[in-house]
C-alpha cells in the first residue's frame, strides 16, 4: 500500500498543479463577480501558445531551459489577452456570462487547431522537452515527507504553490483583495465606496485568463509534451474545484488535490493490484459524482460571492 | 448667506423620462433640511447627482460657495458629502470595520491592509456619537438598525460634513426611529448638516428645520417646518388637497370567514417566526395587522396562503380546514392574495398583461380546453379587468408587464384577485412605493370589497394606512399577537407601544 | 432592433471573421467560401448529407432552446446525447424485433436515456437549488466515462477496441428510398424525427397550458409558486423534455448518421446546440434554420479542405465566432441606437 502511494504521489501532484492554478485564477474572476466558464478554452489557448513559442524557440536554441520559462510567460500573456473577450462581453455588454464563456471555449477549441494545422498540418504541436522532474536537495532526504513531497518535483509546482500563497495574501490581507471581493459580493456598495467596479472585474477576469494560460502550459511542460487541441476537460474540473473548495484558497487546494488523486488513481488502477478490484468506470466517474454530492451538501450554506454572474449596472439600485 | 450645499436649476433626463426638471435646493450649515416628495418625484435622482452617481444635464452645484463638478462618489467624499442609502451599501460577509474602510483603506507595509488602527478609530467615532457599534462584528450578524449606524459611521470616518439620509426610517422600529432622530440631532449639534429625504410628514415635523418640496421633478417651494402645517406640506407635495382620512361607513361584520388558531410557523432560518397566533376575521370587515417589519407578518400570510408549511395550529376558511391543502386548492376555496412583493411574487414580469391576468386560472375553462390555451377567452378576460380597474399600459393586453409603472402593475394584480371573487382578500403592503393617486384608488377598492361583504386582511408597515382602513387592528410583535383593538378606540401612541411589545393596559375585548 | 436581424448580423460578422482568418493564414477566402458552400449544397447527395449533418444539431439546439425558454441552462446536451445514443445503440444491438417496432423502441430508449441523464440535474436544481450549469457538466463527464467503459465491456466491435459493434441494418434509421432520392446520401429518418420534434416543441411552448406553466416557472419561480404551479415538478419536467430531445440527437447521430458508437468522444453537437439555440433566438423554427445553416458549414468543410487545403476547423471557428457575436449583439444594438440618435440630431440641426 505504502509503495503504491509513494508511486502515484508525484503523478497526482503533477496532475493537481494545473488544476490548482486554473481554479485559483477563477477564484479571482468569481470573487470580482464574473463567472468564468471559459477556463477550458483559456487553458487550451495557453497550451497552444506555450507549445508554439517553445516549438519555435527550441528550433533556434535547442536544449535551453530558459526557453520553457519564456513559453510559460507567453502562455499566461496570451490567455490574459484572450480572456478580454469574455471580460468585454460580460462587463461592458452585460452579456450572459455562461454563453460568453461557452463561446470562449468553442473559439479556443476551434481556432487553435485551425492555426496549428496551418503550422504543422497535423494540428498537433510537439515540443522536444519540457521541465524535468528533480529531487529537492536536502529536503528529499527527510523520511516519508521527503519521498512524498520533495522527490520528482517540477519547478512549476513550486511556482504555482508560491502563487497560491501570494494569492491568498492578496485576497485577504490587502486593500486590493478587499476591493475585489466587495465587487463580487455587493458591487453597488463597492461603487458607493468609490471603487471602479468594472476595472476590478477586468482585473479579476484577466488574472483568471493568465492563470488558466499557465495551467494549460504547465500541462504541456510537465506531463503531456504536446499540444493536441484540448485539455481533457480540465477547465471544467477546475471550475468544479472552485465550487468544491467553496471559493477559498485553501479549499481550492484541497479540492484540486482530491481531484488530482482521484484521477491519478483511476488512471493507474489497472496496473496496481490493490486498486484493480474496483471497476475502472467507478473510479473514473468518482470525482464527478462526488462533486454532485458536494453541490448538494453546500447548497444550503454556499460561500459563493453573492453578486457573481450578475451584470453590474450602476443605474440600477 | 452661508450655504454648505446649493443645487440650482438641476435637470436630469433618462431615456423616456425627465426625472429632474429645474430643481433648486439650498442647505444651510447646521440644519436638518427635509427633501419631501412622492415616490417617483425625483428625490433619489437629485441626491444621486449630489453624490456623484449621475451627472446633471443642466444646472449648477455649489459646495461652500464654490461651484463644483461631482463626477463620481469619490469626489463627493472629498467635498465632505456622505450618503446613507435607502438600501444599505454594506457587504454582508465583511466586518463593520472592513465595510467602513472599503475604498479608503488604511495600509501597512505599503501593500498590506491595516484593520487594527482603523477599528480603533471606528470605536472612537462610535463612542463620540453614541452609536455603540462593535467594529469587529460581521454585517450579516447585526440588526438592521445597527447596519444603518454602520452607514453613518462610514460617512463620519470620511469626515463628511454634509450627510444625506435617503428614507432612513423605512426599515426601522418605532424605537429605532426615535434613536435615529436623536443621533441626527447630535450630528447637527456637532456642526454637521443633514439632508433628509422622505415622504413622511411626521418625521419632518419631528426633526427637520426647513423643507423643500418637489413634485414631478420640479421644486414647488422651501418652507420653515415650524410655521407650516402637515396639511399644507402634503398639498404642496401632491398638488391638491389630500384628506388623510378615508371615507367609509361603520362596518357590519357577518359570519366568521377566516379562523386562525394557535398557528406556529418557522421562517427560512428554522426559527419560530410566528408563535401560537390566533385571529378571527368576519365577512364585511377589514382587519389590519400592525407591526414592525419582520415580526412574523410574512410567515403568517404565507401559512394562510399555503406558500409555507405551518408547524402547528389550524387555519379554517368558511369553517373548512385548510391544513394540508396546496396553494392552488386554497386559492380555489376562496382566498385572494395581493402579495407583498408584486414583482417577485405577484407577476411574471416577462409575460404580457393578458398572460398575467390568468396566472391562477390558466388551466381552467374558459381559458384552457383540453390542455390548450384559449386566446380569445384570455383576451376578453384581460380587457374586462384592464377597463374596470383602470390599468394603463402602452399596448393594452399585449404589453409586457415589465414595461408598466408600479401603480399599474399593482392595479392589475388587485383586479386579478378581486375578479376571482374570493371570500377572503389578503392585501399585503398594497400601496408600497405608489403615488398618492394610486394609493387613494386602491384604498377605495379595498373598502368596496369590505362593503360587498368580503373579509379583508390587511398587512401594512405604514401605521397610518392600517388606522385609516381597518375596522379592527391586530398588533403583532416578535411573532406573537400582542392584542386586538377596535380602530375607533385606539390611537397611534397606543399602537406604537403595542408594536414594541407592551400589552394593552386593559385586557383585550375579544 | 429585431432579434432575427441581430442573428443575421452575427452570422455576417462570423463569416467576415472567417474570411479574415483564411486571408491571414494565406488562403483565398472567396475560394474558401465557394467550396464550402459547394461542399454543402452542390448536388442532391451533398444536400442530403447537409440535412443529415444538421439533424443532431436541430435536436440538440431544440434541447438547449427548450431549456432556455423554461429558465434553465442545459449545457449538458452533449452528455445526454451520448447517453441517449448509447441506450438506443444498446437496444439496437440487443433486441431482435421487427424493424418498425425496433426503431420505435430505440427512439424511445434514446429519448428516455437522454431524459434521465438530464433529470438528475433537474432534480438537484428543484430540490436543492444546485445550479444546473455545473451539474450538467459533471453529468457530461460521467456519461463520457460510462460509455467509455461499458461499450468495450459489453458491446465491443470486431476490429477496433474503441468502437461498438455495427448496428444491424434493421436497427438503423437508414432508408433506401431516401438515400436514392438524394443520390446515395446518408440522410436518414432522423431528419424527419427532428422536424417532427420541432413542430411538437413549437406547439407545446406556444399553445398549451403546460407550456404556459413551464415558461412561467422559468421566468419567475416565486410568482409560479404563488400561482399554485408545482414548481419543482415543472423544473424536473423541463429538464426531462430537454434531455429527451438531446437523447434523440444521439439516436439520429449514432443509429442514423453513423452505424456504431466510438468511445472517448463527447459529441461536439452538444455544445454546438448552444450556438444553434442562441442563433435561432430559442424559437423552434429559428433552431431549425440555424441548424441547417451550421449543417452546410460542417458538411461542406471536407470538400473545401480537399480543394483548398484550408483546415476544416475553419467551420468550427466560424460557428464559435458567430456565437460570440450573438452573445454580444447588444453592442450592435447600442451602435445602431447611437447612429439613429446622431442622425436625428443632424436632421434637427439641418432644419
Amino acid at each position: 500500500m505504502w509503495t503504491t502511494i509513494e508511486q502515484i504521489f508525484p503523478y497526482a501532484i503533477a496532475y493537481t498543479i494545473p488544476l490548482l492554478i486554473t481554479a485559483l485564477g477563477a477564484l479571482f474572476s468569481e470573487r470580482s463577480g464574473v463567472v468564468n466558464i471559459g477556463l477550458d478554452g483559456l487553458m487550451i489557448v495557453g497550451s497552444f501558445i506555450g507549445a508554439f513559442v517553445i516549438f519555435k524557440m527550441q528550433a533556434q536554441w535547442p536544449g535551453q531551459s530558459w526557453v520553457l520559462w519564456v513559453g510559460l510567460l507567453a502562455a499566461a500573456a496570451a490567455s490574459a489577452l484572450f480572456s478580454l473577450l469574455h471580460a468585454f462581453a460580460s462587463i461592458n455588454l452585460s452579456a450572459n456570462q455562461i454563453i460568453s464563456g461557452t463561446a470562449i471555449n468553442m473559439i479556443a477549441g476551434a481556432l487553435t487547431i485551425f492555426l496549428a494545422r496551418n503550422i504543422t498540418g497535423s494540428g498537433k504541436i510537439s515540443i522536444t522537452n519540457g521541465f524535468a522532474p528533480f529531487d529537492v536537495p536536502w529536503l528529499s532526504k527527510i523520511p516519508i515527507i521527503g519521498d512524498l513531497f520533495f522527490t520528482k518535483t517540477y519547478a512549476t509546482t513550486w511556482l504555482v504553490l508560491l502563487v497560491l500563497v501570494l494569492s491568498a495574501l492578496a485576497l485577504y490581507r490587502t486593500p486590493f483583495g478587499l476591493r475585489l471581493r466587495s465587487c463580487g459580493e455587493h458591487p453597488h456598495a463597492a461603487e458607493a465606496a468609490g471603487i471602479k467596479v468594472q476595472s476590478m472585474r477586468y482585473v479579476g477576469v484577466m488574472i483568471s485568463g493568465a492563470f488558466s494560460g499557465l495551467g494549460g502550459a504547465v500541462i504541456l511542460l510537465t506531463y503531456s509534451g504536446e499540444f493536441t487541441g484540448n485539455v481533457a476537460g480540465l477547465g471544467f474540473l477546475a471550475l468544479a474545484s472552485l465550487i468544491f473548495g467553496q471559493w477559498k484558497p485553501l479549499g481550492i487546494l484541497l479540492a484540486t488535490l482530491f481531484f488530482g488523486f482521484a484521477t491519478t488513481v483511476a488512471n493507474v488502477s489497472q496496473v496496481i493490484p490493490s486498486l484493480a478490484v474496483f471497476p475502472p468506470v467507478i473510479l473514473k466517474i468518482f470525482p464527478y459524482v462526488v462533486t454532485l454530492v458536494a453541490l448538494v451538501i453546500f447548497s444550503k450554506s454556499s460561500n459563493a460571492p453573492k453578486a457573481v454572474g450578475e451584470p453590474f449596472d450602476s443605474g440600477k439600485r | 448667506m452661508d450655504y454648505v450645499v446649493e443645487m440650482v436649476g438641476i435637470r436630469k433626463e433618462f431615456p423616456g423620462i425627465v426625472a429632474n426638471d429645474d430643481i433648486t435646493i439650498r442647505l444651510k450649515k447646521g440644519e436638518i433640511h427635509a427633501l419631501l416628495g412622492e415616490n417617483g418625484a425625483g428625490k433619489s435622482t437629485l441626491m444621486s447627482i449630489l453624490f456623484g452617481m449621475y451627472q446633471p444635464d443642466r444646472g449648477t452645484i455649489k459646495v461652500n460657495g464654490k461651484e463644483v463638478r461631482i463626477s463620481n462618489p469619490n469626489v463627493a467624499n472629498k467635498l465632505g458629502i456622505g450618503m446613507v442609502h435607502q438600501h444599505f451599501k454594506l457587504v454582508d460577509p465583511f466586518t463593520v470595520t472592513e465595510n467602513i474602510i472599503l475604498g479608503s483603506e488604511t495600509r501597512k507595509y505599503y501593500f498590506g491592509l491595516d484593520v487594527k488602527s482603523a477599528a480603533k478609530r471606528v470605536e472612537e467615532l462610535s463612542k463620540r456619537y453614541g452609536l455603540n457599534v462593535d467594529p469587529y462584528a460581521k454585517i450579516e450578524d447585526i440588526s438592521v438598525g445597527m447596519q444603518q449606524r454602520v452607514e453613518i459611521l462610514k460617512m463620519l470616518y470620511r469626515d463628511a460634513e454634509v450627510l444625506i439620509f435617503d428614507e432612513p426610517t423605512a426599515v426601522l422600529t418605532p424605537q429605532e426611529i426615535e434613536d435615529l432622530q436623536g443621533i441626527m440631532r447630535n450630528l447637527v449639534k456637532e456642526g454637521k448638516s443633514i439632508i433628509l429625504i422622505t415622504h413622511k410628514l411626521k418625521e419632518i415635523k419631528a426633526v427637520a428645520d426647513r423643507c423643500t418640496v418637489i413634485r414631478r421633478g420640479k421644486t414647488i417651494g422651501t418652507v420653515d417646518v415650524a410655521d407650516t402645517s402637515r396639511e399644507a406640506m402634503a398639498e404642496m407635495m401632491v398638488g391638491r388637497s389630500v384628506s388623510f382620512k378615508v371615507d367609509k361607513q361603520e362596518s357590519s361584520p357577518g359570519k366568521t370567514v377566516l379562523q386562525i388558531q394557535s398557528l406556529t410557523v418557522k421562517n427560512s432560518k428554522k426559527v419560530d417566526a410566528l408563535k401560537g397566533f390566533s385571529l378571527d376575521l368576519h365577512a364585511g370587515e377589514i382587519v389590519g395587522i400592525a407591526g414592525v417589519d419582520g415580526n412574523g407578518q410574512s410567515e403568517l400570510i404565507e401559512a394562510i396562503t399555503g406558500l409555507r408549511q405551518a408547524e402547528s395550529g389550524t387555519v379554517n376558511l368558511n369553517g373548512k380546514a385548510l391544513n394540508g391543502l396546496s396553494v392552488r386548492q386554497r386559492n380555489e376555496s376562496g382566498i385572494g392574495h395581493i402579495p407583498e412583493d408584486r414583482q417577485k411574487r405577484g407577476l411574471v414580469l416577462d409575460y404580457t398583461i393578458e398572460e398575467n391576468l390568468i396566472l391562477e386560472v390558466y388551466n381552467k375553462p374558459p381559458y384552457s380546453k383540453n390542455g390548450l390555451l384559449q386566446p380569445a377567452a384570455i383576451r376578453k378576460h384581460a380587457e374586462h379587468i384592464i377597463q374596470s380597474f383602470d390599468v394603463r399600459s402602452g399596448t393594452g393586453g399585449r404589453s409586457i408587464v415589465r414595461s408598466m409603472s408600479g401603480g399599474n402593475q399593482q392595479k392589475a394584480i388587485i383586479g386579478r384577485e378581486v375578479e376571482r371573487d374570493p371570500d377572503l382578500l389578503i392585501a399585503v403592503q398594497p400601496t408600497r412605493g405608489l403615488d398618492v393617486g394610486s394609493i387613494e384608488y386602491i384604498h377605495r377598492r379595498l373598502i368596496e370589497q369590505r362593503d360587498k361583504g368580503k373579509a379583508v386582511l390587511l398587512v401594512s408597515l405604514e401605521l397610518d394606512e392600517v388606522l385609516n382602513l381597518s375596522d379592527r387592528i391586530a398588533v403583532i410583535n416578535n411573532g406573537e399577537l400582542v392584542g386586538i383593538v377596535k380602530t375607533s378606540e385606539t390611537n397611534e401612541r397606543e399602537l406604537g407601544l403595542m408594536m414594541a411589545g407592551y400589552q394593552k393596559e386593559e385586557a383585550p375585548h375579544e | 432592433m429585431n432579434n432575427s436581424v441581430k442573428s443575421l448580423l452575427a452570422v455576417l460578422f462570423g463569416l467576415i471573421a472567417g474570411a479574415l482568418l483564411m486571408a491571414l493564414t494565406g488562403h483565398n477566402p472567396v475560394e474558401g467560401y465557394k467550396y464550402l458552400i459547394q461542399g454543402g449544397l452542390k448536388n442532391p447527395e451533398r444536400i442530403g448529407n447537409t440535412l443529415a449533418t444538421a439533424t443532431p444539431l436541430i435536436l440538440t439546439g431544440l434541447s438547449v432552446a427548450f431549456a432556455f425558454r423554461t429558465g434553465l441552462f442545459n449545457i449538458g446536451a452533449a452528455g445526454q446525447m451520448l447517453f441517449g445514443g448509447f441506450c438506443a445503440t444498446a437496444v439496437g444491438l440487443s433486441l431482435d424485433l421487427p424493424r418498425a417496432l425496433l426503431l420505435l423502441v430505440m427512439v424511445l430508449a434514446g429519448f428516455i436515456g437522454g431524459a434521465l441523464w438530464a433529470v438528475v440535474p433537474g432534480f438537484l436544481k428543484a430540490k436543492y437549488n444546485v445550479h444546473e450549469v455545473v451539474s450538467t457538466i459533471m453529468m457530461n463527464w460521467t456519461a463520457y466515462w460510462t460509455v467509455y467503459y461499458v461499450i468495450p465491456a459489453y458491446f465491443k466491435g470486431t476490429s477496433l477496441e474503441t468502437e461498438s459493434r455495427q448496428l444491424p441494418p434493421d436497427a438503423m434509421l437508414h432508408q433506401q428510398w431516401l438515400s436514392d432520392m438524394f443520390q446515395g446520401s446518408y440522410v436518414n429518418l432522423g431528419f424527419f424525427i427532428a422536424v417532427i420534434a420541432v413542430l411538437i416543441v413549437a406547439f407545446l411552448i406556444n399553445k398549451t397550458t403546460l407550456g404556459y406553466e413551464l415558461k412561467a416557472v422559468g421566468f419567475n419561480r416565486h410568482a409560479s409558486e404563488y400561482a399554485g404551479i408545482a414548481v419543482k415538478r415543472s423544473i424536473v419536467l423541463s429538464m426531462f423534455i430537454s434531455g429527451g430531445l438531446a437523447g434523440l440527437a444521439g439516436v439520429a447521430q449514432y443509429a442514423g448518421n453513423a452505424s456504431s458508437m466510438q468511445i472517448g468522444v463527447l459529441p461536439s453537437q452538444g455544445f454546438d446546440g448552444i450556438a444553434v439555440a442562441l442563433l435561432g433566438i430559442n424559437a423552434p423554427l429559428g433552431v431549425l434554420v440555424s441548424a441547417l445553416f451550421f449543417g452546410i458549414l460542417y458538411s461542406g468543410r471536407g470538400f473545401m479542405n480537399a480543394m483548398t487545403e484550408i483546415p476544416p476547423e475553419i467551420a468550427d471557428s466560424i460557428i464559435a465566432i458567430i456565437i460570440y457575436f450573438a452573445a454580444t449583439s447588444i453592442l450592435i444594438e447600442r451602435l445602431y441606437r447611437k447612429l439613429k440618435l446622431r442622425r436625428a440630431a443632424n436632421k434637427k440641426q439641418g432644419e
